[in-house]
Formats: C-alpha cells, structure tokens, sequence
C-alpha cells in the first residue's frame, strides 16, 4: 500500500490541533467540532490498519522511513506488528471518546481540544514507532499537554499538586529511559536509533544487564509499576475526564509499551535477569492497588487505583517472557485501555452533573443515567475479569504464563480479581443504586454523544471477550516476533 | 431443520442470550414483557424435550457435541456435549425456567432489566451444564453470578445489599482456586478439551510439574476444585452465604438459587473432580463424607432452629444437599463399583429431586409472603381453614421434600443411602439420623404455618392462590410424584450414564 | 615565505566586520544628522542592517573545507567562525527588534551603536586565533555590554548592575590576561596555533599548566556566567534593560563558548585538569543554577539563574572533550540562542504592560493573550528539555555526548538537574494558564517588531526541534574546525 496510512493517522491530530489554535477566540464550536472530526478520522484510520494488517505476513507492516538525521541513523520511521496495531486502534477509540464526552467544555475550548489532539499525536507516534529516537521523541511529547490539561481543566482541588506529580514522575523517569537509550545506541557502539537493527544487534549480556533496568524501569513509571504508582491516581483524579481517559487508557498503555519494545526486545537477556524483581514488583501493583482502591471514598480514586492494579498484570505478563504472558498482556493493555477509559468517561459524566465525586454523596443515579450506569457496571465486569469479557480472555493468559514461571505469582495475583469485585460491585451499588439523595434529583440524563461513545467502548468489550479471535491471532504474531528476539520460552 | 438439529445444544444455549437481547428492543409495557420472556423461555425447554428424544441412551460418551474455535491461542474451544449426568440436569434448568418466570409476573418494577437478568442466568447456567471445555465451563460458571448478584441486590428484600455481596464474593472467592486450578491445568497439559483431559490428566503420576512433585500438584489442584465447588454447593462450613442469599432474593430468584445454580456445585464434583482427580478423590473421600453428613445434620438443625420461613427453607437446601455430597463422597471411595454406581444415582437423583422441591418450596415462601408481607412463621397459625389449597399444595411439596415414600426425594435418598452404607456405614447413620431432624424441621414449620390457633390478623385479607400461582407449582407437584412412582425413566439414563461414565 | 601584506582573501575574513562598522557609521550619522526624527527609524536602520549582514555572512563569508588564518594568523575563518558570528548576528538583530519598543529611555543612536560594537567584538573573538586579539576583542565586546547594562541611567538596579558587570569583568578579565601572559612567558608566542606544539615541546610540569589553564578559564568562565563566576549574573539581568539582558545570555554566552571551545581544543586538547574543571564548573552551574532558581519571584532573576543552569549543561558537552561534545555544546547554544531570546523577549513585552516582572503578576495571561502565553509556554517548554523544541534535541546531544564517553555521572547529575528545572518552568506555567487576575479582560498590546521577533524565535524552535539534521552538520563542521 502506497497511502502513508500511519503518518497520516499520527499527524492529523497534530494538524487538527494546531488549526484549532489558529481559530478566532469568539468560535466555541468549531474547535470541538474539528476536534471531534479529527478524531473520528484518526479513529477509522486506525480501524483499517487495524483491519489490513496482514497476520500471516506478520513482523512489521505498513512501514515508512524517511531520514531524519542521518549522521546518527536517525530516521522517521514507523510501522506496526501485532502489539502495536491493537494499541493503536486503542489509542484511536479513546481518543474519539475523549474528544466526544469532552463536547462541553467552555473554558479556552481552542487550547483545550489543541493539547487534546497533541496528546493523541504523541501516542500514536509512540506506537507506531521504529526508531528509537522517534519513540522517545513522542514520548516526551506528551509532557506538556497532559500538565497543563491537568492543571487548567483538573478539578481545583488537587489539580496543581496532581499535575506537578505527575509531570515530574514521568519526567524522571523519562530521564532515566533516556540515559538507557543513549547507552544502548552510542555505548554498545550499535551507533543507529533504528530499533529493526538494534533488535538483532546482539549486546552482550553484561551490557543488557547493567542498562536494562534503565530503559525498563524508566519507561514503566508511566505503566504506574511499584513502587513509583502513587502519581497515577492523583494524577488521574486530579485531570479532567478526557486527558484521565488518555492518561490511564493509553499514556500508562505507552509506558507499558516502551518498556516491552526498547527494555525486553532490546535487552531481552537484561530482561531475563531482572523478570523475578518485575514479578515481585507487579504483584504488589495488583494486590496493593486493588486493596488502597477498595478503602477510597473518592469515586475517582478507586478507578485510578485500579489502574495501578490492573497495569501490574500487564508487567506480570511481560515478566513472565513466555508465549502465554505475553499474549495475555498484549489483550490487557487493549482491554483495559478500552475500559479504564469508559470508567473515566462515566465517573466524568457522574462528576459534571451530581458535582461531587464522593461516594457516600451519591447514589441512586441508576434511576436518573441508566446508560451511563450499564456501561460502568459493564467496565466493573470487565475489571474483575469476568468471562464474557475483554477482561477475562486478557487476564487468564498472563496466570496461565505466571504459572509456568511463578505460581506464587499466579496465586497471591488472584487475590487482586477477588478485591477488584468487591470493590466494583461496592462501588457500583452505592453510586448507582440505593435511594437517590435529594440533592441529586436534578440530575440529568447523559447527552447523545455520551451515549455513542460509551456504546463503541462497551460493544469493543464484549465483542473481544466472546469472540477472542478477533484479536489474538495478531497478537500472537506480534508475541511470536518478541519470542523470536528473546529466544524462546 | 438441518441447522437447527446440528447445533441443537448451541440453541438450547443460547436462545435465552438472543432472547435477552430482542427484549431489550421491546416497548415498555408490562404484559408484553412478561409473556414474551415466558415464551422465549419456554422455547430451551422444548428443545431440551427433542434433544432428550434424540438422546441413545445406550452409547457411551457425550452425544450431541457441537465444537468449534475459540480461542486458540491457549487451546481452548467452544465444545459442548451431553450425557446422561448433564442432560437431567439441562431439562431441569430449562423447566424451572419458565415456571420462575411465570412466578415473577408479580414483580411490578423494573420489568424489562429483570427479565433480561433472568435469560442471561438461564444461558450462564446451561452453560455449565453442556460445556465440555474447562475453559468454557469456568466461563459460565462465573458469568451465571453477575444476573444473580443484580437479582438479588436490586429485586431482594430489605438485608439485600450485604447478602448479595456476600454471595457473590464467597462464590467469586471460592472460583478463584478454581480458576487457578484450571489454568494450572491448562498449563500443563496443553488443552482445556474435558474428554482429551479425561484421558491424558488422571494418568500424569510421574516427574515434577513447575519444580513440584506431581502428586503435590494435583492435590493443590484437586483441593482448589473442591472449594470452589463445596462452596457453591455448599458443603458445611462453606455454607454460610446461603441462609442471606436465599432468604434476600426475589421468589423466583430463590427458586433458581436453589433449583439449579446449587446443582452447579454438584455437577461440578461429578464433571470434574472424580473424573479428573480419581486417586486424591479416593484419598479425601472420607474427609468428604462427613461434611456431608455434617451438612445433613446441623442442616436440619439450624433449620429447626429458625423463625423465619424463606430462611428455614433455605437451610433445608443445605441439609438435602448434604445427600448429594454424602453420594459423591462414597462414590469416590469406592470408585467402579456397583456400590459407587448406586450412590452416583442416588446423588444425581437427588440433585434433580431437590430441584423441583426445593423451587417449589420457595415458591410457595414466596406465595405467601406476597400475601402477609412476614416471614415470621410466628404471625401465621392456622391459615389452613383459610387457604386450604394452598395448605395442600405446601403440605405435599414439604412431604415432597421430607423424602416421603412415593414421592421423589424417598427414591434418591434411599439410593445414596444404600450406596453409601456399605461405605462409610457411620456417616450414613448419622445422616439417618438427620434425616429425622429433616421430618421435625418441616412439620414444625407445617404446624406453624397452617395448623394450630388462627392468626385472627389474616382473616378476609388472605386471597387463595390464583391460577398463575397454580400453574407454576403444578408441574413441579406432579414431576415430584411421576419420579416417586416411576423414577425409572430418568434413572435409566442416569445409570447408564453413571455406569459408563465411571 | 613571504606572506603578501594584503589579499582579498582578507577582505572576505572579515567582511561581516566591515559590514558592521559601515552600519555602526550610519548610525552614528543618522543619529546625529536626524535628531528630530523618531529613534525606532534608527532601530529599523540598525536591525535591517544586522539583517543584511547576517545575509552577507550567510552568503559570501562561508568558509572552505581548509580554515584559512588571516592577517598574519590574527584571525581564524573556519566553519567555527561562521557558525557563532550567525549566532551573534542572528541574536543582536532580534535583540533590536525587541528594544525598538521597549522601553523608552535607552532607544537612542548610542544604544545601537554600542550594541553593534559589542557585536563586533563577539565576531572578532570566535576568529580571534591570537591573544593579543582575543584579548582585545574580549574588552571589545565586554565594555560596550557594561554601559549597556546601566543603560537605564535613572533606575538604580540598572546602574547598579552596569557597575557591577564592570567590577566583574574587569576583575576576571585582568586574571585572564595573567594568564595570556604567562602563556606568553611559557612559549614567546601569542599565536593560538602554536602554543600547543610549544608548550608540549617545553615539557612543563602539568601543574602549572593547569594552573595557566585555570587562570584562563576564570575570564571565559566569567563570559559564560558559570559557578562560581556567575554572581553577576542575577542582578545585572534584572537590572539591565531586557533586551540587553536576553543579549548578555545569549550571544555574550556564546561568545564565550567560542573562546572556551577554541582555546580548550587548540591549546590544552590532552591537559586532562582542564577538562575536569570544564566538567566541575558544569556540575556547579547546573546545580547550583537550578537550585537557585527553585526560590525566585522575579522572572528574569528566575532567567538569570536558569541561564546559568543552561551553561552547566552545555559545558557537559565541552567537557566530554569529544567532538560529539563540542557539536552538542555548539548546537545547544544555537537552540538556547532562540530559546532564551523568546523568553526575555516576551519577558519585555508582558512586562511592558504589565510594568512588573513578578511571576505572581503573570496571573491571567492565557485568557488576557493566548498567543504570548503560547509563545511562553513554547520558550519555557523548550528551556526545560520538552519536545518538539529545540532545547530537548540539545539536552538529548549533550546527554548523548556524556554517554558515548563514557561519562554517565556526569549525564546522570544533568538529567537529575534537568528534572529540577521543569519544576520551576513548570511552577511558571502554571500561574499563566491556571490562576486568575482582574486585568484579563485587557488587552495587551503586541508591537508588529515584537511579534515578528517572537514569531522567528517559535520558528526557530520548532524548527531545531523537529529538523534538527543540517544544523547539526553545521554544529558538526563547526566543532572539527577548531
């Protein structure tokens, strides 16, 4: 296929933003329309890279390169395999969501869809990535709008200490990605960015053993992996509902990503090495996230610790280096990106009309959102991992893979799925049954466009928990490929 | 025709599903909902009657199987099949079904969500039932507790939210193991195919297994099975969350609990854990006997101890499910012989039996708390002269479920019983013993309820049943009898099954 | 050989001088002969004519592959020359673009003139390859900049900061040519290019070396305003006029890295204690420079020490002593030349209307002028290392730098500092776009110099952001020419 299909699904959200901040200030429409039709179309390109992604043929597919800085074998150069074709129809679902139940936003709307559409740009850079310093390049990308978003449009409270939190966490560990980075490309002496060549460069395996943790650990901060978590769910809370949705559906998505792609198939035999402490790591992500969600009286703050829980299975999969985790954690990142961004988009939905997020103040909206309430319940189903759900078929591969490596893992794990049903099925019953207080009664049913957004969340959920093979087969061939780099298993 | 009797099971299954779906589209109006969920459900049950036609009793293995990909990146397919042990248990889901529904007409609010729940348990419970992938079995087993959870927490009585929660987390923490288990499973034999394991995991007695000896292994394995399923059963001391679950759910809600979704457990042990886990089953037999004799007897008691009607009725359910257990327990241990096939029978038997009685028995609960708004067997007296009718059917249900010669539950319990003396002759005469608590727990409430001084309170505001009412105890009533007298006809198949199964 | 005494080729060695002294010339005249007219024409004469001799530089003075030493080996034209005397053009000419509005009392002719002058020198001392002339042309530079900085004779921070430029620089400037001297005294030359050879053919201990190196080091350390010679620093940038602040921190700055990095690389390339005291005065200035900076109210204060934090950085790359080091440091230099002009400049223009340059009076500015609040969002993101702007390639270059030599400390201490750094801007941010004023409904005006100022710094931005390719070949060329 000639059509760049991929810059064009990366940089229409760029182009989108940076139009919508060349409109005249007295035009509240038009940005979030343009935004909304931006995204919609980086949504269906991203559907059909989805879709012409040719399985069979595996390995990398819609590849383009163009030098950038050649001295340094830099070059823009993307492309998508199996992992990465899922996480970027996530990226574009979400960030259609996003833009949709973001319609009404009225404070600066021009600067608000702008760093909207920049956020999605960063994220579809990074999964479509094939050069280092391209990953890396958009990865840092996303630093500015997600602060700022946080502290203009986050809830007033904890907006200023969230978004610095946040920023600087991420931004550290960054740093750290970025010290593994350079060493992998100008200490090895590889000296290219381009990740097909350093995939089969060979280190040798003091080498991936000193840097891995470096590029691992640096880029997993974003996955929120233990004990560097705590900015997640402040972080979360404290943004408004479309950048919590890119935060916690694709940004922590992103750092997951980057670790697998730049920490295990760079340096898989680092990552050998340091698999036991990620495990460790990881299973305390699952078990202590879902315990601090089950104690929280903020509505928001019990998915955003969620979050953390379920990410922990994702590492848990990555550590585990075997066919099963990995396919296990490809489907997680997938399905928790798709869900974690509809708990977000109802918990918003929740917070705009009751004005209160804390869950003693609430109740009874099922009688007054009933959509919004079936999705949440839907979301909270698919976060226990119940079968039937996107949820399940992602979760039992990564125990099936931490059996083969870990069983204490798999055991203390599962915990993690018991508490994340007690505190789903709590919250859900305290926010969206029970009597409905009197100072909620004027609350009003979700929009139309809430409603369209929620469904393609919802219907992508259980579409994937009964039909599975609409997706493994690619991931398994993307999961395939990594096993290739690192060796079997 | 073709399509339809090719994948027979497949629309047993999930025409509930489908059904469920199309309500959704429908217009808000009371009538229309209530007769159209009858209907839909009625549609499994007929199908389950030509799938029972279409049945050869004499062959071995399962029949009717339909299998299809999944989900092959972990070796899991959508493979279903019946056999003599399942197939009862299918008919009795899909006939309590309806008769559930037709006693729900009188839930006035929220009619369409309710209904929805309802198809959705229904497939989540055939499901169990027909799955002959242990990956597909542990899905269904799971997605059968989110209708419930909802049933009981929007639908129950007043302690709902903290029995629902408790249902669905003991269920949810006993299916962990369970879930382990069958990845473990998966794992290490590569398949979740149930005839493929029948064969190749029993066998596995040599080497290690993830750095553990293989006996080890399968003990954990054999151990998580049994809680999961213990638990749902439920096994004394795994029981507490039913006396709350049942007593909190809707009418037609316990009906179900314990009509079918209790058999869930039981099947299990059959299904799974003594096909899979011969030698530990044969091992912890006896550990397994006396919980059910256990549950038998302090079933009877906690049940004689109790004022409150639903609840009394609820822990009868423990108390005759202890027969089950005590069944399979002596089947374990004696494995293949023709003492193991009696008890097998016996327990089958008995899960079917204990299903109509013990539906029925919630129904009529359910019957005359609509009526009295009280469950406190104290506020009734006397209401025979009242409520005649209704004082017959309850009496014959009770008897029903008492095991009174002639009646179903007489045939089963004294096959577990017959299988189970020579086996562990101390259990079962302690379970005889129980079984005297049983008769005194269920004339007590008898007396309560129909006999003795009239609650003046209830004269002129206590309507005889209706014809709806009627309707729905009828079937259960006259399967009661047709079984006492002639069980035949389903122990045939149930033999055989039994027989070649084991 | 017999050298002829004059050559073309000499012209064209210092042509953009000339240029710069015709301009200096017609300004003086204009100055005098139009007295009445306004001083913005003045200004416009004065940045047309930094413009057209950036061009001539651009076009006629690009040196050949062989660097040419001229007028007896006074001068040096190399890729290196030509890359700071763009720098230094490129920053006087945005610097006049943002004082033809600013503010009023120092818009006169002598203003211009010192200010070509001091760009005059600049020039001389990235070709100087002779102390003589580079000393000359390091007082060239310094001492037009000194009465720039107490430009604003009435308000006395200006004064004070001009005074005390000049104690400084003279101070340091007097140690430095100790240091000449004894260079002199050491080999009986003042040739740049054959010190080396006899220094090394005179075999001295290496401890008068380093102490000749760090004699030396002081005045150019001094120039880049690094720990510990950077006190000037915070008071003369919020004391001096703001364009001539953006000026100091800028082509001042990258005057000095030119005389640091040719004289570092031609005179002591093997002294090991001089690059661990370039390294040492990195640690330092990013240290302390950040740390500092974490505490102030005032935004150009805030500047001052955040552009001494920039010097530290950059000297990573000097001090990898690498010719990856010196591309990264010299590419740095570029993106900080846009970078820190766009801050002070918009600095200039909010503070215009604002008549404060409190961070707490920021307040508001998004709603009151998105675009300045883009543009300072831009400036500040690509200060603290975000891309896609510039300074997060030049961070990247000179992190990379530090690694391929094999110097992780020292990129770690950096990446931890820069972690510091995007607190404070960060900390910046925050007050434009999040808190509230009561002027937001006013408006505030944006001169057609000013915003096409800002809008070639953004560009710039953008533009070493993301097609980052040929300037680093240009960084490249420039730091093998030495």
């Amino acid at each position: 296929m000639n059509f760049p299909i991929l810059s064009f699904t990366i940089f229409i959200p760029l182009l989108a933003g940076l139009l919508i901040l060349c409109y005249p200030r007295d035009r509240v429409t038009w940005p979030r329309v343009t935004a909304v039709a931006a995204a919609a179309l980086t949504f269906l390109l991203t559907i059909l890279v989805y879709v012409n992604y040719d399985i069979a043929q595996g390995g990398y597919q819609f590849i383009e390169k163009v030098p950038w800085m050649p001295i340094w074998d830099i070059s823009y150069h993307v492309g998508v395999d199996g992992i990465s074709a899922p996480l970027l129809l996530m990226a574009g679902v979400v960030l259609f969501c996003g833009s949709a139940v973001s319609w009404n936003v009225s404070d600066r709307p021009r600067e608000f869809y702008a760093f909207l559409m920049f956020l999605g740009t960063s994220v579809l850079g990074v999964f479509a990535s094939l050069d280092l310093f391209q990953l890396f390049f958009f990865f840092e990308l996303a630093i500015f709008p997600k602060y700022l978003m946080i502290v203009i449009w986050g809830s007033p409270k904890t907006r200023e200490y969230g978004a610095m939190k946040l920023t600087l966490y991420l931004f550290i560990g960054s740093v750290f990605a970025l010290i593994g980075v350079l060493a992998i490309v100008f200490l090895s002496g590889a000296n290219t960015f381009d990740l097909l060549l350093l995939e089969k460069a060979g280190f040798d395996t003091a080498f991936q053993q000193l840097w891995f943790p470096f590029v691992f650990f640096g880029f997993a901060v974003l996955a929120a992996i233990f004990p560097v978590h705590s900015w997640a769910p402040d972080g979360h809370v404290a943004a408004p509902t479309a950048v919590s949705m890119m935060l916690a559906g694709v940004e922590m998505k992103v750092g997951a990503f980057a670790a697998l792609r730049v920490g295990i198939m760079l340096l898989p035999e680092g990552a050998r090495v340091w698999a036991p402490l990620i495990l460790a790591l990881a299973t305390i992500n699952v078990v202590y996230g879902a315990l601090i969600a089950l104690v929280q009286t903020d509505f928001k703050y019990v998915i955003g610790f969620s979050s953390v829980s379920h990410m922990g299975l994702v590492m848990i999969g990555f550590a585990t280096l075997n066919r099963d985790g990995l396919l296990g954690s490809g489907l997680q990142m997938f399905s928790h990106g798709v869900m974690t961004a509809l708990f977000f988009s109802v918990v918003g939905m929740v917070y705009d009309r009751a004005h209160t997020r804390d869950i003693p103040q609430l109740g009874g909206l099922f009688q007054k959102m009933p959509a919004a309430a079936v999705a949440f319940i839907v979301a909270g189903l698919v976060s226990m991992g119940m079968p039937g759900f996107s949820g399940f078929i992602a979760e039992f591969p990564i125990f099936m893979g931490a059996w083969q490596v870990a069983p204490i893992v798999a055991i203390i794990a599962v915990l993690g799925v018991l508490i994340t049903a007690g505190y789903i099925f709590l919250v859900i019953r305290r926010v969206f049954f029970g009597d409905l207080r009197p100072e909620l009664a004027h609350v009003s049913d979700v929009s139309l466009l809430d409603k369209i957004s929620m469904g393609i969340l919802v219907v992508l959920m259980i579409a994937l928990g009964v039909f599975p093979s609409l997706m493994y087969p690619m991931i398994q061939s993307g999961v395939n490929y990594i096993l290739a780099l690192v060796g079997g298993a | 025709m073709d399509f339809l009797m090719g994948h027979l099971l497949s629309w047993i299954l999930f025409l509930p599903t489908i059904a469920a779906l199309v309500l959704l589209l429908l217009p808000d109006r009371p009538g229309l909902l209530r007769w159209y969920t009858l209907v839909a459900s009625l549609l499994p049950f007929v199908l389950t009657l030509v799938a029972w036609a279409n049945f050869q009793t004499g062959q071995p293995g399962f029949q009717l199987e339909e299998q299809a990909t999944w989900y092959s990146a972990i070796n899991a397919s959508y493979h279903v099949g019946v056999d003599g042990i399942s197939l009862p248990m299918v008919l009795l889901t899909t006939l309590l079904m309806p008769l559930a529904i037709l006693a729900s007409f009188s839930v006035k609010e929220r009619i369409k969500t309710y209904m929805f729940l309802f198809l959705l348990l229904e497939t989540g419970m055939l499901g169990v039932f027909l799955a002959l992938d242990l990956m597909l079995f542990f899905v269904f087993w799971e997605i059968g507790l989110v209708p419930m959870y909802f049933l009981i927490a929007q639908w129950g009585s007043a302690n709902r939210n903290y029995a629902s929660l408790k249902f669905v987390l003991y269920t949810m923490g006993g299916s962990l193991g369970l879930l382990l288990a069958i990845q473990l499973i998966g794992v290490v034999s590569g398949t979740f195919d149930l005839p493929l394991l029948f064969e190749r995991w029993p066998g596995l007695d040599s080497g290690t297994l993830l750095g553990l000896p293989v006996g080890t292994v399968k003990s954990i394995a054999f151990w998580a099975f049994v809680i999961a399923f213990a638990i749902k059963v439920p096994v004394w001391p795994f029981h507490t969350w039913l006396p709350d679950a049942h007593t909190e759910a809707p009418t037609a809600g316990s009906m179900i609990l314990a009509g079918v979704l209790l058999k869930l457990g039981a099947y299990g042990f059959l299904r799974l854990v003594l096909p899979l886990y011969p030698v530990e089953s044969h091992n912890f037999a006896g550990w397994l006997a006396a919980l059910g004799a256990a549950a038998i007897i302090f079933g009877a008691w906690s049940a004689y101890g109790q004022t409150d009607f639903k609840r009394l009725v609820a822990y009868s359910s423990i108390n005759h499910m202890g027969f089950v257990v005590l069944g399979i327990a002596a089947a374990a241990w004696v494995l293949g012989t023709q003492d193991a096939a009696i008890a097998l029978n016996g327990a089958v038997l008995q899960m079917f039996n204990h299903g109509l009685s013990a539906a029925g028995m919630f129904f009529l609960v359910g019957v005359i708390y609509e009526r009295t708004h009280t469950r406190d067997l104290t506020r009734y007296g006397g209401l025979f002269s009242l409520i005649p009718i209704y004082g017959g059917v309850l009496i014959f249900t009770a008897m029903g479920s008492l095991g009174l010669p002639g009646l179903g539950g007489f045939v089963s319990e004294f096959l577990v019983v017959r299988g189970a003396w020579p086996v562990f002759t101390l259990a079962t005469a302690l379970s005889m013993i129980g079984l005297f608590f049983t008769g005194a727990y269920i004339l007590k409430a008898l007396k309560m309820v129909l006999h003795g001084p009239l609650n003046e309170q209830w004269r002129g505001h206590l309507p005889e049943m209706n014809a709806r009412e009627l309707l729905v105890i009828a079937p259960l009533v006259v399967l009661m009898l047709v079984i006492g007298l002639w069980p035949a006809w389903l122990l045939d198949m149930i033999n055989r099954a039994v027989v070649m199964f084991f | 050989m017999e050298t002829p005494i004059f050559t073309p080729s000499m012209v064209l060695a210092i042509l953009p001088e000339i240029c710069l002294i015709i301009l200096a010339g017609l300004v003086l005249m204009a100055d005098l002969l139009f007295r009445h007219r306004k001083e913005r024409d003045l200004g416009l004469l004065t940045f047309a004519g930094l413009a057209i001799t950036a061009g001539i530089n651009l076009i006629y003075a690009r040196p050949g592959l062989v660097p040419d030493l001229a007028f007896g080996g006074m001068l040096r034209l190399d890729w290196a020359t030509y890359v700071f005397r763009t720098i230094f053009l490129v920053g006087a000419a945005i610097s006049v673009l943002f004082t033809l509005d600013g503010e009023k009392r120092i818009r006169g002719g002598a203003f211009y003139l010192l200010l070509i002058i001091a760009t005059i020198g600049m020039n001389l001392m990235a070709a100087a390859a002779d102390l003589i002339l580079l000393y000359l042309a390091i007082e060239t530079t310094s001492i037009p900049l000194y009465v720039l900085s107490g430009a604003l004779v009435k308000d006395p921070k200006s004064t004070e900061a001009g005074i005390k430029y000049m104690l400084f620089g003279a101070f340091t400037s007097a140690i430095m040519l100790y240091g000449f001297s004894l260079l002199y005294g050491f080999t009986g030359t003042t040739q740049l290019y054959a010190l080396k050879d006899l220094l090394d053919a005179g075999q001295f201990s290496i401890f008068a070396l380093a102490a000749v190196a760090m004699l030396v080091l002081v005045g150019f350390a001094f120039k880049i305003s690094a720990v510990p010679f950077h006190f000037w620093a915070p008071d003369v940038y919020e004391g001096a006029p703001t364009p001539v602040a953006g000026y100091l921190s800028t082509a001042s700055k990258a005057a000095g890295f030119a005389v640091l990095l040719r004289f570092l690389n031609v005179v002591f390339p093997d002294l090991y204690p001089s690059w661990v005291l370039v390294a040492l005065l990195s640690v330092g200035s990013m240290i302390f420079g950040n740390v500092l900076a974490l505490t102030q109210r005032n935004i150009k204060r805030l500047l001052a020490y955040s552009s001494i934090a920039q010097a530290g950085y950059m000297l990573i790359g000097v001090a990898t002593a690498t010719e990856l080091g010196n591309t990264a440091a010299i590419f740095y230099l570029m993106s900080y030349l846009v970078t820190n002009l766009a801050a002070f400049g918009i600095v200039l223009i909010i503070g215009r209307t604002l008549g404060s340059d409190e961070i707490a009076d920021y307040a508001g500015l998004s709603r009151r002028s998105p675009g300045l609040a883009l543009a300072l969002l831009v400036a500040l993101l690509s200060l603290g290392g975000v891309p896609p702007f510039a300074g997060f390639i030049g961070k990247l270059f000179v992190f990379a730098a530090a690694v391929q030599a094999n110097m992780i400390w020292l990129a770690l201490i950096g990446i931890i500092n820069s972690i510091i750094a995007l607190y404070y801007y960060l900390v910046v941010l925050k007050v434009v776009w999040l808190n509230r004023s009561d002027h937001e409904q006013e408006a505030m005006p944006v001169t057609r110099p000013w915003a096409l100022a800002v809008v070639v710094c953004v560009a710039g931005m953008l533009l070493l952001g993301t097609l980052f390719s040929p300037w680093y070949q240009w960084a490249m060329q420039a730091a093998t020419a030495f």
